[in-house]
C-alpha cells in the first residue's frame, strides 16, 4: 500500500510497522479510581471494523513519525494521513 | 595527541574503492556526523542558531543544503521531525557534535554520529540502473540535493542525491558496511 | 514449401531470422529453427507434433497455442542445477544449445506406459481421490500415499540448488500500460509525447502483440511493421521505458505492480554476475490494462489430439513464425474471426479443406468450402491429428482430412489483473465474454481486447484515448493523437461452448478435466464456480485456466440452467505466470540472507581465531580458542576462570544505546522503565527495567546519566529496535508535550566491557590521568565522560554482567580496533584474557542475571525476584496492569538456581521441574528452567529458572524433567546468584 505522509510524501508500507487501533492513544490516567479495568479495556478491548478503521503506523524505515491512518479495513483505501503528535495533542494528550 | 589509529568502515588502513563498466562505487570514511534536534518550543532560537553553526538553514524534509567549509563541504539533511543530521569533513570537524553543541546549546540536542554511520559514493553515467535494483527510493527523479530514508539489501540508510543521475552516496548504519559494499558491487556487475 | 535443412514445414515470410540458424535437442533429437523462434515454432516447422504427455490421463498431446496460456506443450528445459520443469514451449525463445525434454511420459514421449490411465478413465474421473484410497486405514500411509505422490506431479524439479540469481528492482512511473499490442502501444505513444514517465511491459520478446500474428494493415504499413516503429520511437525516448520480456504478475494495492523481467532465459549462459530475471515494483499513479485477449476452445469429443489448436494460434505459427502446423488443415468456429485462419492459410499456400461454422448464418468463404449449422464431433490420430468427424446441419456426418484444426470459441478479454484484488468482471453478451468489472485496482483502466474491444481501430483508439484520460487525472496534458486507419470488424459471435455427444470432450488440458466431470461435479452438488474448480481441479494447473474456466462455468451454467453471469468466475490471484521462488528471493539466499553486522573488533578477533556465532544480523565471538584446545569447553572454562581470577576483556557493542536528551529526559525515563530514575544523579549509571503496557517484562539495562539532561540508556541486542519504536510511541504518541529527544548510538561506539579483580588496574593504564578512577572517585555504579589513551574521547560506565568489579569504556568506533589491541597490551601483565559471548553467559549464569531466556514475553517484575522495583508512587508504562490478581499470585513463579543432586549430571535449559512425589504431568507442573551452563568455579552444572513459590524452598530437591530426550536429573533448588552473593568484588 502506499502511505501519504504528511511530510515526506507516498510511500511504501513496507517502511512501516503496524501496531493497531489510534484509541491506544488513549492511555487512561493511572491515578483514575477505576484504573484497572480501564487499562484492561485500554489493552485489550477493540472493535476491529471491516470499514473504516483509524490506526497506528510507524515509519520505522523513514523517519521515524506515528502516525494515524484512516484506512478501510476492506477496500485498503486510504482517506488520511496525520502525524500521530498532532493527533495525540488534539486528543488532549500533553506531557 | 592520542596515538590510536583508526580503521575504515570496510576494516582497512585506507578506503576502498571499485570500478565497474562505468560506475564507481567509493568508500568515503573521512567525514563527521552529528544529529541535532530541536527541543520544544525553541524554533526560532534553533535555527538562528543552526544557522550560526553551520553557515546554512536546516532545510524541510527531502531536501539537502550544503556549504563549503575548508577543503570540503558541510551537508545539512532532514531526518525527522525537528530532527537533522549534519556532515562535515572530519579532519576540520572530527568533534563536530561538540562545535554544534556548543553553539547551540540548549536550543537543540546533539548527539555525535561520526562512526554511526559508513558513507559509499556512487558516480558515474549509470548509477541510477544500480540504485534502482537496490532502493525502491526514485533515483531516476532525484535531483542534486534531494535526499530520502531507504533500505537497500535489508539495511536503512540515507540515500542522497549530490548530482542528478550521476553522483549518489548511500549513508548506512557503518557495521553493516562490509554487507553494503558487496550489494553495490553485486548489482553493479549484475545491471551494468 | 517445405526445406529440409531448416524445416519441413516452412513457409515464406514471417518475423523470423534466417540468417541465425539455431541447433537445439528435443527429447534427445537435434534439430534446427531461426532466431525470433520459439521453441514450440521450430518443433512444429520440423514436424514434431507430439509435445507432451497429459497429466492425469497421459494422453498424447501437441501445442494448443502460440502464448502463455499453454497447457500441453509443457517441458523441462536446460539440464542439470538448470533444469527447469513445466516450461511452455510457446513462450520458450529459442536459442543456440537449447536442450529441452518432454514431461510426464515413462519410458518415451511415443510410448507412454502410464498411459493405462487413459483406459482406466471411467475410474479415475474428477473427485476420484475423494472417494478411493481409503480403505483399509493403515494402507494410506505405507502403500497408497507412496504410490500416489510417485504417480502425480507435473514435472521433476532437479533436486539441486538454483545456480542463477536473481534481483529485485523498484521502479516509479506516471502511467504503467501492461501490453504492448496495439492499445498499448498507442497508449505509450500518446503518454510518450506528453513528456509524462511511461513504462510499457510486455511478456513477448517482440512488441506487438496479435500485430505481430495477424494480416492486419495499420495505416499503409504491415501491422508488424507498425509496431516495430511504434517500439523504435518509444525506445528513443528518454521518458519511456519499454520493457520486454517482462510479465506483469500481480496488481497490488494503490497503483503498486509486480513485474518478471526476463534478462538471460533467451541466452545459452548467463553473463557471469547478471541476474537471471528481476522481480520489478512498480509503483505507478496511473495504469492502463491492455493485455489484449486469450482465444478459447469448443469442446467435443477428442478435441485434445496433437495438431487441434486455437485458430489464433493456427495462423499465428503461419504469419509470425512461417510454418505450416500441417499440409491440410480446417477450422472450426462459431465466429467471423476463425475465418482469419482459413484466409490466411490459404494465401500462404496450405489447403485448407473446410470451415465448420456452428452458425446456421455462416458467411461463405472464399478458399474453402463453409459448413454452417455444423460442428466436429469426434478426432482420429493418437499422436497426430489425421482426421476429424463432422455433423453437418442436416444430421450427415463425414470425415474430413486435416492435420491441423484451428478452432475457435471466441475471445476471452484478458481482465485477470483487474480481478487481482477480488474485483469481479461484468459478462457481455455482445461478444460472449467477461470485460473489466466496474471496480477493479485503483488507477487501472483498460483499452483495446483486454476490455472487449476486438477491432484493430478500436484497440489503437481505445488505447490513446485511455492515456489521454488517465494522464488528465494526475494533471498532465496530453494530446489525443489520431491513430492510422485500420480494420474495425464487428464481433459477430455466437456462443456455443461444447458439442453434445458421447467420449469425452476437454476442458482443462492441463488437468485433464472434461465436460463429464462438470456433470459430475454438479451431480455431487459441487455446483458454485468455487466448488467446481477445486472438485474438479479445471483451472488449478499452471496454466490456472485460461482456456478452460470460461468454458467450465459455461457448461456449469448449462447443466444448472443459470446464465453465465449467475454462475460467475473464480477468483483471480497473482502471479498471472507461473514464476521462479528465486526471482521472490532474490538476492536473500544463503550467505547473503541478510546483512552481516560486525563489531569493531571483528578484525582483531579473527585474527585471534575466534569462533563466531550469529546473534541476529551481528556476528559475535563466542569463544577464543588457544593452541592446544580442542573442545569449546576447554576455552569457555578458561576465559570464566582467567576473567574471575584476574582480567578478561569483551566487546559488548552489540547491545543497543539510546541517547535521551532533553528538559525532561528524566521524567520520560522514569515514565519508561517501572523503577525510579527522575533522581538518578549526574554521574551515576542504574539498571532499568521496562514492562510492557500489560506488565510483563520487555527490556533490560542500564542507563546512565551523563549531564543534567542527557543520558545513555543500553538495551539488550535482541530488543534494540523494539524498544526504540516503544519509546517513539510513548515520546510522540502518549505525552507529546514532554521535551525529550532520542536517538540510537549503537553504531557510533565501540564498547568493551574489562571484567576482574584487575580490570581497574589495566584501565588506569590507558585512561588519561585528569580522570580518577580509584573506588572512591569512581564507585560502583558511576559512569562519566574521560579521554584515554593521550586525548581520545571516550566514556566509562562502572557496570558489572559479569558480578566482578568491571568497567565498559567507549570510544568512537573507528577506533574500537585500536583500543582492543591497546587494552591487550595495557592488560598483558596481568594475563588479561579475551572472552566470548558462551564465556560471558557462563559468567550471568553463575551471577543470576536474568537475560533474554528469563525475559521471554510472558515473566514479570515479580517473576524475576524484582516485584519491588515496580514503583507504585509514580506512573510507568505496565504497573497498573502488573498488579493484576493473574500476576500476582501467592505461588507465582520465581527465579531460584539449580544446582544438580549429582554434580556429573548437566542441567538443561527448557526442562520443566516436578516435585519428587507428583505424577509427571502437565497439572503438577512447578516450573522451568531458563537457563544452564558448566560452572567452572562450582565445577558443576548449574541452571536458572523459575519455580512456583521458588523464595521459599531454596534446599529442596526436585526432578528436572526432560521429556523430548527422555531424560531426567534431580536437582537442588537454590539461591541464583551461585558466585559472591554479597556482591562484595561488584564494590571492590
Amino acid at each position: 500500500m502506499i502511505i501519504h505522509h504528511p511530510l515526506l510524501g507516498p510511500r511504501d508500507s513496507a517502511e512501516f510497522t503496524y501496531l493497531g487501533d489510534a484509541n491506544l492513544i488513549d492511555r487512561p490516567d493511572w491515578q483514575d479510581k477505576k484504573a484497572a479495568d480501564k487499562f484492561y479495556e485500554y489493552q485489550y478491548l477493540r472493535n476491529n471494523p471491516a470499514g473504516e478503521h483509524q490506526e497506528l503506523w510507524y515509519h520505522e524505515a523513514g523517519d521515524r513519525s506515528w502516525l494515524v491512518v484512516t484506512r478501510n479495513t476492506v477496500t485498503h483505501e486510504i482517506t488520511k494521513v496525520e502525524l500521530a503528535r498532532d493527533v495525540a495533542r488534539a486528543r488532549g494528550r500533553s506531557k | 595527541m592520542h596515538d590510536l589509529v583508526p580503521l575504515t568502515p570496510l576494516g582497512g588502513d585506507s578506503a576502498q574503492s571499485e570500478t565497474i563498466r562505468n560506475v564507481t562505487i567509493s568508500e568515503m570514511p573521512d567525514f563527521a556526523y552529528a544529529s541535532m534536534a530541536m527541543r520544544l518550543g525553541r524554533k526560532t532560537g534553533f535555527q538562528r542558531a543552526a544557522k550560526k553553526a553551520t553557515g546554512i538553514s536546516p532545510p524541510p524534509p527531502g531536501e539537502s543544503a550544503a556549504i563549503k567549509v575548508g577543503k570540503g563541504m558541510l551537508t545539512i539533511f532532514w531526518t525527522g521531525a525537528d530532527q537533522w543530521m549534519v556532515e562535515a569533513p572530519y579532519a576540520s570537524h572530527f568533534d563536530l557534535a561538540a562545535q554544534l553543541g556548543s553553539t547551540v546549546k540548549d536550543n537543540a540536542s546533539v548527539t555525535e554520529q561520526n562512526d554511526g554511520w559508513a558513507r559509499f559514493d556512487l558516480t558515474g553515467d549509470d548509477c541510477v540502473s544500480v540504485l534502482e535494483r537496490l532502493s525502491a527510493a526514485d533515483s531516476a527523479g532525484m535531483q542534486a540535493g534531494a535526499v530520502t530514508r531507504t533500505t537497500i539489501e535489508h539495511l536503512g540508510c540515507f540515500l542522497l542525491c549530490r548530482k542528478a543521475a550521476t553522483h549518489f552516496s548511500v549513508i548506512c548504519p557503518r557495521s553493516g558496511a562490509a554487507s553494503m559494499y558487496h550489494a553495490l558491487l553485486t548489482m553493479a556487475q549484475s545491471a551494468l | 514449401m517445405s526445406d529440409a535443412m531448416t524445416g519441413l514445414n516452412r513457409l515464406d515470410g514471417g518475423l523470423i531470422d534466417r540468417s541465425a540458424e539455431l541447433n537445439f535437442r528435443f527429447d534427445g533429437k537435434s534439430l534446427e529453427g531461426y532466431g525470433g523462434d520459439t521453441l514450440a515454432s521450430a518443433l512444429l516447422a520440423n514436424g514434431v507434433r507430439l509435445m507432451g504427455r497429459s497429466f492425469k490421463y497421459h494422453r498424447p498431446r501437441g501445442v494448443l497455442s502460440a502464448g502463455a496460456e499453454e497447457p500441453n506443450a509443457i517441458v523441462a528445459l536446460r539440464e542439470g542445477a538448470f533444469t527447469e520443469p513445466n516450461t511452455r514451449a510457446t513462450t520458450a525463445e529459442l536459442f543456440d544449445g537449447l536442450v529441452a525434454r518432454s514431461q510426464n511420459r515413462w519410458p518415451s514421449l511415443a510410448f507412454d506406459a502410464m498411459a493405462v490411465n487413459d483406459i482406466m478413465s471411467d475410474f479415475l474421473t474428477a473427485g476420484f481421490y475423494y472417494k478411493t484410497f481409503m480403505w483399509p486405514a493403515k494402507f494410506w500411509e505405507k502403500i497408497y500415499e507412496p504410490i500416489i505422490r510417485h504417480a502425480a506431479g507435473l514435472g521433476a524439479l532437479s533436486g539441486m540448488s538454483d545456480p542463477d540469481c536473481y534481483d529485485k528492482g523498484f521502479l516509479h512511473c506516471d502511467l504503467l500500460i501492461i501490453g504492448a499490442g496495439p492499445a498499448g502501444l498507442a497508449a505509450a505513444l500518446t503518454a510518450g509525447r506528453s513528456g509524462a514517465r511511461v513504462i510499457i511491459a510486455d511478456e513477448d520478446f517482440l512488441p506487438g502483440g496479435r500485430l505481430n500474428a495477424e494480416t492486419i494493415a495499420v495505416g499503409d504499413a504491415a501491422g508488424a511493421e507498425w509496431a516495430a516503429q511504434v517500439a523504435a520511437e518509444l525506445a528513443s525516448m528518454p521518458n519511456v521505458r519499454l520493457m520486454t520480456r517482462t510479465t506483469v504478475i500481480g496488481a497490488f494495492d494503490h497503483g503498486i505492480y509486480g513485474a518478471v523481467e526476463r534478462v538471460t532465459d533467451h541466452l545459452a549462459t548467463a553473463p557471469d554476475g547478471t541476474a537471471r530475471q528481476v522481480l520489478w515494483r512498480i509503483y505507478s499513479k496511473r495504469s492502463i490494462l491492455c493485455a489484449g485477449s486469450i482465444e478459447r476452445p469448443i469442446a467435443f469429443a477428442n478435441n485434445d489430439r496433437p495438431g487441434i489448436m486455437q485458430a489464433g494460434a493456427l495462423r499465428a505459427y503461419a504469419n509470425r513464425w512461417a510454418v505450416a502446423a500441417a499440409s491440410e488443415v480446417a477450422v472450426f468456429t462459431n465466429n467471423d474471426d476463425g475465418h482469419r485462419t482459413a484466409s490466411d492459410l490459404a494465401a500462404k499456400g496450405v489447403k485448407v479443406t473446410a470451415i465448420i461454422d456452428t452458425r446456421a448464418d455462416a458467411p461463405d468463404h472464399g478458399d474453402a468450402e463453409v459448413l454452417a449449422g455444423a460442428c466436429v464431433t469426434d478426432s482420429r490420430g493418437r499422436l497426430g491429428l489425421s482426421k476429424i468427424k463432422v455433423r453437418s446441419a442436416d444430421g450427415s456426418q463425414r470425415w474430413i482430412k486435416c492435420g491441423a484444426l484451428g478452432v475457435s470459441g471466441g475471445w476471452n478479454p484478458n481482465v485477470h489483473l483487474t480481478c487481482h484484488q477480488r474485483g469481479r468482471p461484468v459478462w457481455n453478451e455482445a461478444i460472449a465474454a467477461f470485460v473489466p468489472g466496474a471496480v477493479g485496482p485503483v488507477g487501472l483502466s483498460s483499452a483495446g481486447a483486454a476490455s472487449g474491444m476486438f477491432s484493430t481501430a478500436a484497440a489503437l483508439t481505445g488505447g490513446a484515448v485511455a492515456a489521454v484520460n488517465a494522464l488528465g487525472e494526475i494533471g498532465i496534458k496530453a494530446k489525443a493523437m489520431a491513430m492510422p486507419e485500420a480494420e474495425d470488424a464487428p464481433v459477430s459471435i455466437t456462443a456455443f461452448w461444447h458439442v453434445t455427444g458421447k467420449g469425452r470432450a476437454w476442458l482443462d488440458q492441463q488437468n485433464d478435466v472434461t465436460v463429464k466431470d462438470v456433470k459430475l461435479a454438479h451431480q455431487e452438488n459441487f455446483q458454485s464456480v468455487e466448488h467446481l474448480k477445486r472438485y474438479t481441479t479445471l483451472g488449478m494447473a499452471t496454466d490456472q485456466g485460461k482456456t478452460s474456466n470460461i468454458a467450465g462455468l459455461a457448461v456449469m451454467a448449462e447443466i444448472a440452467g443459470k446464465t453465465i453471469p449467475e454462475v460467475g468466475t473464480t477468483i483471480y490471484r497473482p502471479p498471472y505466470t507461473p514464476t521462479a521462488i528465486g526471482a521472490f528471493g532474490g538476492r536473500s539466499r544463503d550467505e547473503t540472507f541478510r546483512p552481516v553486522r560486525l563489531t569493531p573488533s571483528h578484525k582483531w578477533a579473527s585474527e585471534q581465531g575466534a569462533v563466531f556465532v550469529e546473534v541476529g544480523m551481528w556476528m559475535r565471538a563466542q569463544w577464543f580458542p588457544q593452541a592446544g584446545e580442542t573442545e569449546w569447553r576447554q576455552s569457555v572454562d578458561r576465559e570464566v576462570l582467567a576473567t574471575r581470577r584476574s582480567v578478561g576483556v569483551c566487546d559488548v557493542t552489540t547491545l543497543g544505546k539510546i541517547d535521551v536528551q532533553g528538559a525532561d529526559a528524566a521524567t520520560f525515563l522514569n515514565r519508561i522503565y517501572c523503577n525510579g530514575f527522575a533522581k538518578l544523579p549526574v554521574g551515576k549509571t542504574r539498571y532499568g527495567l521496562m514492562l510492557r503496557e500489560d506488565g510483563i517484562v520487555m527490556d533490560d539495562g542500564t542507563t546512565a546519566r551523563l549531564g543534567e539532561t542527557q543520558f545513555v540508556m543500553t538495551t539488550t541486542t535482541a530488543n534494540a529496535v523494539g524498544v526504540f519504536r516503544h519509546m517513539e510511541f510513548a515520546r510522540q504518541c502518549l505525552w507529546p508535550d514532554l521535551d525529550v529527544q532520542i536517538i540510537s548510538t549503537t553504531e557510533a561506539w565501540a564498547q568493551f566491557a574489562v571484567a576482574g579483580p584487575n580490570s581497574r588496574k589495566v584501565l588506569e593504564k590507558i585512561v588519561d590521568p585528569a580522570f580518577d578512577i580509584s573506588n572512591d572517585a569512581f564507585p560502583f555504579m558511576a559512569c562519566g565522560e574521560i579521554t584515554v589513551c593521550g586525548g581520545l574521547r571516550a566514556r566509562l560506565f562502572r557496570i558489572s554482567f559479569s558480578g566482578e568489579l568491571a568497567y565498559e569504556i567507549a570510544v568512537p568506533t573507528r577506533y574500537g580496533d585500536a583500543l582492543i589491541r591497546r587494552l591487550m597490551e595495557a592488560g598483558e601483565e596481568f594475563d588479561i584474557t579475551p572472552y566470548g559471548m558462551e564465556a560471558l553467559g557462563v559468567m550471568r549464569i553463575e551471577k543470576g542475571h536474568a537475560a533474554g531466556n528469563e525475559l521471554n514475553g510472558t515473566t514479570t517484575a515479580l517473576n524475576l525476584g524484582l516485584g519491588r522495583m515496580v514503583s507504585k508512587t509514580k506512573d510507568s508504562i505496565g504497573s497498573i496492569l502488573s498488579e493484576r490478581e493473574g500476576l500476582t499470585r501467592d505461588d507465582a513463579l520465581i527465579q531460584v538456581g539449580f544446582k544438580p543432586v549429582d554434580p556429573n549430571d548437566p542441567v538443561v535449559a527448557g526442562s520443566h521441574l516436578m516435585n519428587i512425589d507428583d505424577p509427571a504431568n502437565a497439572a503438577h507442573d512447578q516450573g522451568y528452567i531458563t537457563s544452564a551452563a558448566y560452572s567452572p568455579c562450582l565445577e558443576s552444572s548449574i541452571g536458572i529458572g523459575f519455580l512456583e513459590n521458588g523464595a521459599t524452598r531454596k534446599g529442596e530437591i526436585i526432578r528436572a524433567m526432560n521429556p523430548v530426550e527422555g531424560s531426567e536429573i534431580m536437582v537442588e533448588v537454590v539461591s541464583a546468584h551461585f558466585v559472591d552473593p554479597e556482591g562484595e568484588r561488584l564494590r571492590a
